[in-house]
This record gives structure tokens, C-alpha cells and sequence, in this order.
């Protein structure tokens, strides 16, 4: 396997606070790779700079051999590289067949693309991912009425529908009660595995995280504190005194 | 053949028999028209995408001046024309009237469209409220530049070339003139707002930050949207300068108080971000304003103050958005039962 994100030396403060110091961490092609650490310890940080959500104070970030850290979020989303947000968003008076079709890879299309309708095709994939969260029943409703919950699984499923070659996911399970989460990790190794999306994960729950990454990254006070396997990173104690607030 | 194309079709032939129906109203259905259509397109961005903006009068007026200039300019020199002390008259033959009047109107359209499409690139990075007082900002500073342009006529204005006919067929020429940019408007924009186009702006309107994540050209959106709908504010105001026959900058063409806050009333009034919301709405207020204006005199203003607190502070949505909520199932809406709590979307194995 070959990295698919290459992250070198990033850095990035907001006025006095160092939210992130000098990362460098790579995310293989192919494979599910986490990203822990406690609350404030710079993730959601690290995702936006990714995705070019703000310019970097230095370092170089590279998604398939391209240096990415100059271009604006639709550029980086259109070359691929895709995340969900912590706090769900969806077009919230849009139904959940519209917020699908809108999602349609963007990267194909061109403005006279734009000015014709969807095709069946288009229709049918969207019913496809439906079906495949778990949301067909609901999908002529508008996605504002639906629960947090089910907003998280349309929200990936709109991912889905995009054709992303790398998905960054913030919290995914956050907020959804515990019957919804074993569904929901089901439906990203699914992802990963038939689709073949890399899949990129911030993620407070160990259980989940442990079991699905193959490679994890632990951040706190905005560095990059352990890396390894899940078995490696239980059985760091610095990481252990990190989550217990010793560091 | 449905039902909805029997209404469409008989809302058409009301249209094109509507001047010989009720000849006395003639003008106040060309206005009427006018509304419509200034209703229409400022829905296209303030209730489809998201953009209130308060300053598309400034296409109205700027595509007053550009149909002026083109409609005189292509048979007079305009400076001559608009000086103050010009003392000879100068009279057009009708196929210079109305190439002026077509050409014009066009040149009008197309002129306000790339304004947009400049303008756009400078506005568009203002959000929310910002917008607005941005896009209000443009209007009236652009009201207040061209009254002090002695070649635009300056305070005094422009004096259109008048028509050679009699009275009523130079209404009708303006009646149809207004009706048929309307109706090619609601026909372009009913097929628009289908089209993904269409879904892209909603997108923007509902979470534009989402919208960039998920990879859609949003500034391309925007600044077209709002071209297209620049385009045919410019025709109408540039068929409102031929109507008019006399227009001055900040009281006609820049009219900021006037038809700008009109425009917006009218789309409040009917509903934001549908197709017959602003239709309905322009309706409405211009009966609203026609019967304020001729049996309430005086009070007008206050009336229509009391309007605006009435619609902002009790129906928000409009009437069709209060329709939406009241009857969804009417608009193909479906939204969650009542008494159902919530539905845990099991894994489909």
C-alpha cells in the first residue's frame, strides 16, 4: 500500500493558541486510519486544515502526490478528498432525495451538466445509498425533520454519493444512540471494503475506533503524541495519561 | 392533459385578452407585469439561494440609462440630446423607435447581466446581512453618481423617444411588452429551479459551507444566478424607461425606497423560495397599493408600513409558505408524523 495523504511538519495557531505543532502523519491508500486524542488536542483542527477550510502557518500537505495546502475547500473536495462534519450538516429543507442528487460527484460535472436534469441513473444510485443506510422509507421527507441520527447516516450516505477517493470523517458516531452506532460501522467497513474509500476517522469512542482503524494517531495539546497499531496505542502509557489528563 | 395545464393555459389567454377585458386598467396590469416580474427575480437569489439582496433596483435603474443611451444613441448623439439647453427637437421614425425600443432593452439585459457577473465577484464574499446592506450601498451610490453625470442629464434625467401612434395602441405595445418578459421569466424559471442548477442554489441557500465541502462551484452558481436574474431586471427597466417616456435618476430609476423595497415586500408576501410565491405576492400588493394609494391617500405609507411589521412579524413564510406548513401533502411535502418520536433506522442486512 502507498499513502494516499502525506502530512509534513503542518503547523497552525489561532493568535496565541497552538492548535497544531508540527504534525507529519500519512494515511494509507485503501486502509482505515484513526485519529484520537482529548478534547482540544487539535483534530478537527488538523481536518480543516486538510481540507483548506484555513491557510496553514507552515508544513506541506499532500493528497495523491499534489501539494493541496494552497487550494480552497471545493477544489480539494473535488479532487477527491471529502469529510462529514462534527456537527451534522445537511440541506436541511431540501428532501433527503434532493440532498442526495446534489451530491452527485462534482468533479464531472460541467455547466451544461448543471443545466439539465438528473438522470435515472443518478436517481437510482441515490435510492441505492438510501437503502444502503437504512433511509429509503424516509427519503421523500425533508432531511430537517429527521433525527440527529439519521442525519449522520444521510450526511455519509450524501459522502457516498459523491465518489469520494478519501473520506474524512469527524466523530461519525457521536451523538447516535449505541443500536444505530453497530449499524453505522458496519456501513463504513462496508465502504472501505466495496467501495474502497480510505477512510480517515476522529473518533472518541475506543471501542469503535480500536476495531475498525488499522492504523492509529494519537494527538495531544496539539502534537502529535504516539502512533501505531490500536494493540500499540492501548498499551501506550502516554496515551493512557493523556486521555487521564496526567500529560 | 392535467388539470394544472388547463389553469396555466387559461391563466395565458386571461394574459394576452387581459388589456381588452379591462381597457381602463391597462397600466395598472403592466405594472402589475412589472411586479412580477421584479418580484421573480429577486426570489431567484433572496429566496431560492439565500441572498437578500436590497439592491436590485440597481439594475433596474442601470438598465433604464443603458436602453436610454443605446435607444437614443444609435440615431442622435445622447450628449446633445440630454443637454439642458438644447433647443431643437428631435423626432424618431417608428423603425427607429423600435429598434431602439428592441435593441435597447436587449442591450439593457445583457449590460446588467455582466454587471452582476463583475459585481457579483465583489459581493458574493459578503454573507447574511452584510449582503443586503452591501447590495443597498451599490444602489443608492449609484442613484447619487449618475445625478451628477451632466451627460446622463444629470438631476433632470432622461426624456425618452416617444412614440409617433395614438395612446392606447402605445399601452398595449407596453402591456404585451411586460407580459411576455414575464411569462417567458416564470417558463425559464419553472424549468430552471428543476434543473441540478436549481438544486445547486438550494444547496447554497441551506448550508453554503456544506455546499463547498461537498465539491459544488458555489461562486459559479451564485454570480450566474444572480446574471440571469440581472438580465431581466435590466429589460424591465429599460421597457419601464420607454413606458414612463420621461425618468429621472433617484426618484425613478434608482428608486431605492420605492420598487426596490417592493420587489421584497412582494416575495415576503407570497413566499420565499417558490415558484408561485412572488407571483401571488406581487398580486397582492399591488391591489394592496392601488387601493392604499387611491381611497387611503395620505395614509398610504403608513399602511404599507403596518403591512411589512404585519407579514415579518406573523407570516414569515409568506402565504404559500404558510399553505406549506398548513396543507404539505397539497405541495408533495411529507414531513414526520406527529406522534411518531423517532424511528431508529435499523441496518439493512
Amino acid at each position: 500500500m502507498s499513502s494516499i495523504i502525506e502530512i509534513a511538519g503542518v503547523s497552525k495557531s489561532f493568535g496565541g493558541v497552538k492548535a497544531n505543532t508540527d504534525i507529519s502523519l500519512t494515511v494509507e491508500e485503501g486502509g482505515i486510519t484513526g485519529l484520537i486524542g482529548p478534547n482540544g488536542s487539535g483534530k478537527t483542527t488538523l481536518f480543516n486544515s486538510i481540507v483548506g477550510y484555513h491557510p496553514i502557518d507552515g508544513g506541506s500537505i499532500k493528497f495523491e502526490g499534489q501539494e493541496i495546502s494552497k487550494l480552497l475547500v471545493p477544489e480539494i473536495a473535488r479532487l477527491g478528498l471529502l469529510r462529514t462534519f462534527q456537527q451534522t450538516r445537511i440541506y436541511s429543507a431540501m428532501n433527503c432525495m434532493e440532498n442526495m442528487l446534489i451530491s452527485i460527484p462534482h468533479r464531472k460535472l460541467t455547466l451544461r451538466d448543471a443545466f439539465r436534469k438528473n438522470t435515472v441513473e443518478d436517481n437510482e444510485k441515490a435510492e441505492h445509498l438510501l437503502e444502503f443506510v437504512g433511509l429509503s422509507e424516509k427519503r421523500f421527507l425533508r432531511a430537517g425533520s429527521l433525527s440527529f441520527g439519521q442525519q449522520k447516516l444521510l450526511e455519509f450516505a450524501m459522502a457516498l454519493m459523491n465518489e469520494p477517493t478519501v473520506l474524512l470523517l469527524d466523530e461519525p458516531t457521536a451523538g447516535i444512540n449505541p443500536t444505530l452506532i453497530n449499524g453505522l460501522i458496519d456501513r463504513l467497513l462496508r465502504a472501505n471494503s466495496e467501495f474502497g474509500i480510505t477512510l480517515f476517522i476522529i473518533e472518541h469512542n475506543m471501542r469503535v475506533i480500536m476495531n475498525m482503524a488499522e492504523e492509529i494517531y494519537c494527538l495531544a495539546h496539539g502534537e502529535l503524541l504516539a502512533s501505531g497499531s490500536p494493540a500499540e496505542i492501548q498499551n501506550d502509557q502516554r496515551v493512557v495519561d493523556a486521555y487521564l489528563g496526567a500529560h | 392533459m392535467t388539470r394544472k395545464f388547463y389553469i396555466n393555459t387559461a391563466l395565458l389567454i386571461l394574459t394576452i385578452l387581459a388589456p381588452f377585458i379591462f381597457p381602463v386598467w391597462k397600466t395598472q396590469l403592466a405594472t402589475l407585469w412589472l411586479f412580477i416580474i421584479v418580484a421573480l427575480t429577486w426570489d431567484m437569489t433572496g429566496g431560492q439561494m439565500g441572498y437578500n439582496s436590497l439592491g436590485n433596483i440597481f439594475f433596474y435603474g442601470t438598465g433604464m440609462y443603458v436602453c436610454a443611451i443605446i435607444a437614443i444613441g444609435m440615431y442622435f448623439p445622447f450628449g446633445e440630446w440630454t443637454d439642458a439647453s438644447r433647443s431643437e427637437t428631435w423626432k424618431f421614425t417608428d423603425s427607429q423607435y423600435f429598434t431602439g425600443l428592441i435593441l435597447g432593452s436587449l442591450g439593457a439585459g445583457v449590460f446588467c447581466a455582466l454587471c452582476a457577473y463583475i459585481l457579483g465577484g465583489l459581493f458574493f464574499g459578503l454573507r447574511g446581512p452584510y449582503f443586503a446592506i452591501g447590495t443597498l450601498g451599490l444602489a443608492i451610490a449609484t442613484g447619487e453618481i449618475v445625478s451628477n453625470i451632466d451627460w446622463l442629464g444629470g438631476g433632470q434625467g432622461v426624456s425618452m423617444p416617444i412614440y409617433n401612434g395614438d395612446f392606447e395602441t402605445f399601452k398595449n405595445i407596453i402591456y404585451y411588452l411586460f407580459a411576455g418578459l414575464g411569462v417567458s421569466l416564470f417558463i425559464f424559471l419553472n424549468w430552471f429551479y428543476k434543473t441540478r442548477f436549481g438544486a445547486a442554489i438550494n444547496a447554497i441557500r441551506d448550508d453554503e459551507e456544506k455546499a463547498e465541502a461537498m465539491g459544488i462551484h458555489t461562486l459559479r452558481y451564485k454570480l450566474i444566478t444572480w446574471s440571469i436574474s440581472a438580465f431581466f431586471i435590466g429589460v424591465a427597466g429599460a421597457i419601464s424607461a420607454f413606458q414612463l417616456i420621461h425618468f429621472e435618476p433617484l426618484e425613478t430609476a434608482y428608486q431605492t425606497i420605492n420598487l426596490g423595497i417592493f420587489m421584497v415586500v412582494c416575495v415576503l408576501l407570497g413566499g420565499k423560495g417558490t415558484l408561485w410565491g412572488p407571483v401571488i405576492g406581487a398580486f397582492m400588493f399591488h391591489v394592496f397599493k392601488e387601493v392604499t394609494w387611491n381611497y387611503f391617500l395620505g395614509w398610504q405609507w403608513v399602511a404599507l408600513g403596518a403591512l411589512i411589521v404585519v407579514i415579518v412579524v406573523f407570516f414569515q413564510d409568506g402565504l404559500m409558505g404558510y399553505l406549506q406548513t398548513r396543507f404539505p401533502e397539497w405541495f408533495g411535502i411529507k414531513v414526520v408524523d406527529k406522534d411518531e418520536k423517532e424511528i431508529i433506522a435499523e441496518p439493512a442486512e
